[in-house]
């Protein structure tokens, strides 16, 4: 036990439907949904999330939701503010930056 | 410039992502020259305006819907797809692509330019917004974007005079390029938008593109708009602002219209000898138009509170903080717009749930877009409110403010109700996503709004003069022949045509309170809403015994009607489908008569059973 604390950039990966209002993040990559949300509309979401942005390495924060149950919430990307609900935000894997502030 | 240049006119296509400007950038350079049509066989607008260069020659620009990429998720990304490739039957392919990015958001912009880019057409780049960025502090390098894109760019600002100088300049010395067919296209892989994601970060990097922390009040603006409670708040008060500015800020211009329309009337009793002609152009045109025409301003007032809520960048946000509650019913958040629109009215209301990706959704929002209270109404509401509710402030409240607001609530909830039972039924549709930008708030420009409000101007000042017109003028006749029989004890109107479908109608209309009156004027009423004022008008002015064709029309209903019969038909108003053009556009949009018929069955349905219960309940209280 000689680290009381595990170092934070060891977090591992969670859904950007997982954060908290306030907490940054960064993109890792796009979750398989075939299976929760279909085929076709898997696709085409996977499409527009990468064109809006959402690629890996990507910084994001959450800056809002709605209650209860966080849904849907809004996101930061670069200049851009995107609401999403939760199932497509469960589609985005990132990592927590650093703490939430 | 060369003379075969000016001989030419080139086509030119304007697209860009949503919000970044592209059609305030359209108005700056066509201004008042623009056509609005529909793209031929499928229902999405088609907007061109034509304008000259400096060098003389003469351009057409077509200002193609926005889109994130030519991937479509929407009927209208499907159009900017193929009006830019060229596969569009009747529209011949754009020679130049004047492709518009919002130089404060570079990185959601620059990769559409590469997408365009990669189909080799002749492009221009357009950094719109370019005076926001440098007040605010961004590093747009123009000539490096340039170099490293291998195109021309040009900084555009839609809202300034003389703001599209730079890009006129760019299209009047560029070629034509030779005549093309359709491209050949198939949509990128997910590996290849990643690669032209980095790419675009690249060209940003080497670029030396800085973008600012975001200003610290508009942070603080979005925590408390976006707030769940505070938001919704906001939006409440917002809405009710709206409708309180509706009512009190056109008090004055509707007083001098009505008082405009008075003294024509008596003019024309003064110069005019009686008898049939003058009877027509005082009861039939003068009062019956005029009644319409004085709710001008209370229209323009609401159209200009949605385009400027629109412009700002608030609206998406109210969608946001609403879909949940609209989700409650099986709607998205993105019908909220659609149904905000439809408050002013319900025909651009129904075209804009074009937005709306999933079929289903979009079915059941157009189904329920009429329940929206809109402009049309005003005329009736604020004539039944004016006669019948007392012009009290309760506290800061005006009390007739305020019943107005429980009317367009009675709106919304029975279009909640409507949409709750069609998505379990009928139009029940597997999962959409909601993917909605939120785009940064931006003053609306006087300007655009100016253009905005004309149009609708001109629109209901079209209607007024074409179909409001005609249909006074036939019910004119409908209510003063056959004249009545020697020694008749009551009004003319009653022995009239009208008078005869009015009385076979309230027999089926009595029930709910309606009484002759109210029939007969319901009947051309059935066309058009607000054509139910006039044609009250000339059904009292006509059948007053007295030549006061000027009288107003309140005090007269006030004293003839019981605030039951009033609350009736104030009932069957919030749901009765009375709007040819409304009809009409459904069928359009849906393609067949499916859905505008089981609409207005049911409407007038609602309609029936809601005026039928406000009669029977308002009675009963002693009303």
């Amino acid at each position: 036990m000689t680290h009381a604390v595990p170092p934070r950039t060891a977090s591992p990966e969670v859904a950007l439907a997982e954060l908290k209002v306030g907490d940054r993040a960064v993109v890792l990559r796009l979750r398989d949904s075939h299976e929760s949300l279909g085929d076709e509309v898997h696709s085409t979401l996977a499409q527009r999330l990468l064109e809006l942005g959402f690629i890996p390495g990507e910084p994001v924060e959450v800056v809002g939701s709605i209650w209860p149950g966080a849904d849907p919430i809004a996101v930061r990307l670069g200049r851009s503010l995107f609401a999403l609900r939760r199932r497509e935000a469960a589609a985005v894997l990132v990592t927590r930056e650093g703490a939430s502030s | 410039m060369s003379a075969h240049a000016a001989d030419a006119e080139l086509r030119l296509a304007l697209v860009g992502v949503p919000n970044c400007g592209k059609t305030a950038l359209f108005n700056r350079l066509t201004g008042s020259h623009q056509k609005v049509a529909n793209y031929a066989g499928v229902t999405v607008e088609r907007k061109e305006g034509r304008f000259t260069g400096a060098s003389g020659r003469r351009y057409r620009l077509l200002d193609l819907p926005g889109a994130y990429s030519l991937t479509p998720t929407s009927l209208d990304e499907a159009i900017t797809r193929d009006a830019v490739l060229g596969r569009l039957a009747g529209e011949p392919p754009p020679e130049v692509i004047v492709c518009v990015v919002d130089a404060t958001n570079l990185r959601l912009n620059l990769r559409l330019v590469l997408e365009l880019k990669a189909l080799g057409l002749p492009l221009v780049v357009a950094l719109n917004m370019s005076d926001i960025a440098r007040a605010r502090g961004y590093h747009v390098d123009r000539q490096a974007l340039a170099r490293e894109l291998d195109l021309p760019v040009v900084e555009t600002v839609a809202v300034a005079a003389g703001g599209a100088h730079a890009l006129v300049e760019a299209l009047d010395c560029r070629e034509v390029p030779p005549p093309r067919g359709a491209l050949p296209y198939r949509d990128p892989t997910p590996v290849e938008v990643v690669d032209t994601q980095r790419e675009a970060r690249r060209i940003l990097g080497v670029t030396g593109y800085r973008e600012p922390a975001r200003q610290r009040a508009l942070t603080l603006l979005d925590t408390v708009v976006l707030h769940p409670a505070a938001g919704l708040a906001v939006l409440a008060a917002v809405l009710f602002a709206v409708f309180q500015a509706v009512f009190s800020w056109a008090a004055i211009p509707m007083d001098l219209i009505d008082a405009g329309i008075s003294r024509a009337g008596e003019w024309l009793l003064a110069v005019l000898p009686a008898g049939p002609l003058r009877s027509l152009l005082v009861d039939g045109v003068i009062s019956g138009a005029g009644s319409v025409l004085v709710f001008l301003p209370q229209i323009l007032i609401l159209f200009l509170f949605i385009l400027a809520l629109e412009e700002s960048g608030y609206l998406p946000r109210a969608a946001y903080l609403l879909d949940r509650l609209m989700g409650g019913v099986g709607l998205s958040g993105r019908a909220f717009i659609p149904l905000l629109s439809s408050f002013a009215c319900a025909v651009p209301g129904i075209m804009a749930t074009r937005t709306i990706p999933n079929v289903r959704d979009r079915m059941a929002t157009i189904l329920i877009a009429p329940l929206m209270t809109c402009s049309a109404r005003l005329p009736v509401y604020a004539l039944l409110i004016g006669a019948f509710i007392p012009a009290r402030d309760i506290g800061p409240i005006n009390l007739q403010g305020l019943v107005l607001f429980c009317l367009y609530f009675a709106g919304v909830i029975s279009a909640l109700a409507v949409a709750a039972v069609l998505k379990r039924t009928a139009l029940k549709a597997s999962y959409h996503p909601l993917l909605l930008e939120l785009p940064e708030y931006h003053w609306p420009s006087p300007r655009n709004l100016a253009i905005g409000l004309w149009e609708r101007a001109r629109v209901f000042l079209r209607r007024v003069g074409t179909i409001i017109l005609a249909l006074m003028v036939v019910l004119w006749f409908l209510s003063s022949y056959p004249a009545p029989p020697p020694g008749a004890d009551m009004p003319p109107i009653y022995y009239s045509f009208a008078g005869m479908i009015g009385r076979a109608l309230e027999v089926l209309l009595a029930p709910v309170g309606f009484n002759w009156q109210i029939s007969i004027a319901l009947v051309p009423g059935l066309a058009a809403r607000e054509v139910a004022v006039g044609a009250l008008g000339t059904v009292y002015s006509l059948s007053a015994t007295d030549d006061s064709a000027a009288a107003a029309l309140a005090p007269i209903i006030a004293g003839s009607w019981s605030l039951a019969t009033a609350f009736a038909l104030l009932a069957w108003y919030v749901f009765a489908p009375q709007c040819l053009a409304t009809i009409a556009v459904v069928k359009r949009e849906t393609g067949g008569w499916r859905y505008p018929l089981a609409m207005t069955a049911y409407l007038f349905a609602l309609a029936y059973v809601a005026a039928f219960v406000t009669y029977r309940v308002a009675l009963a209280l002693g009303a």
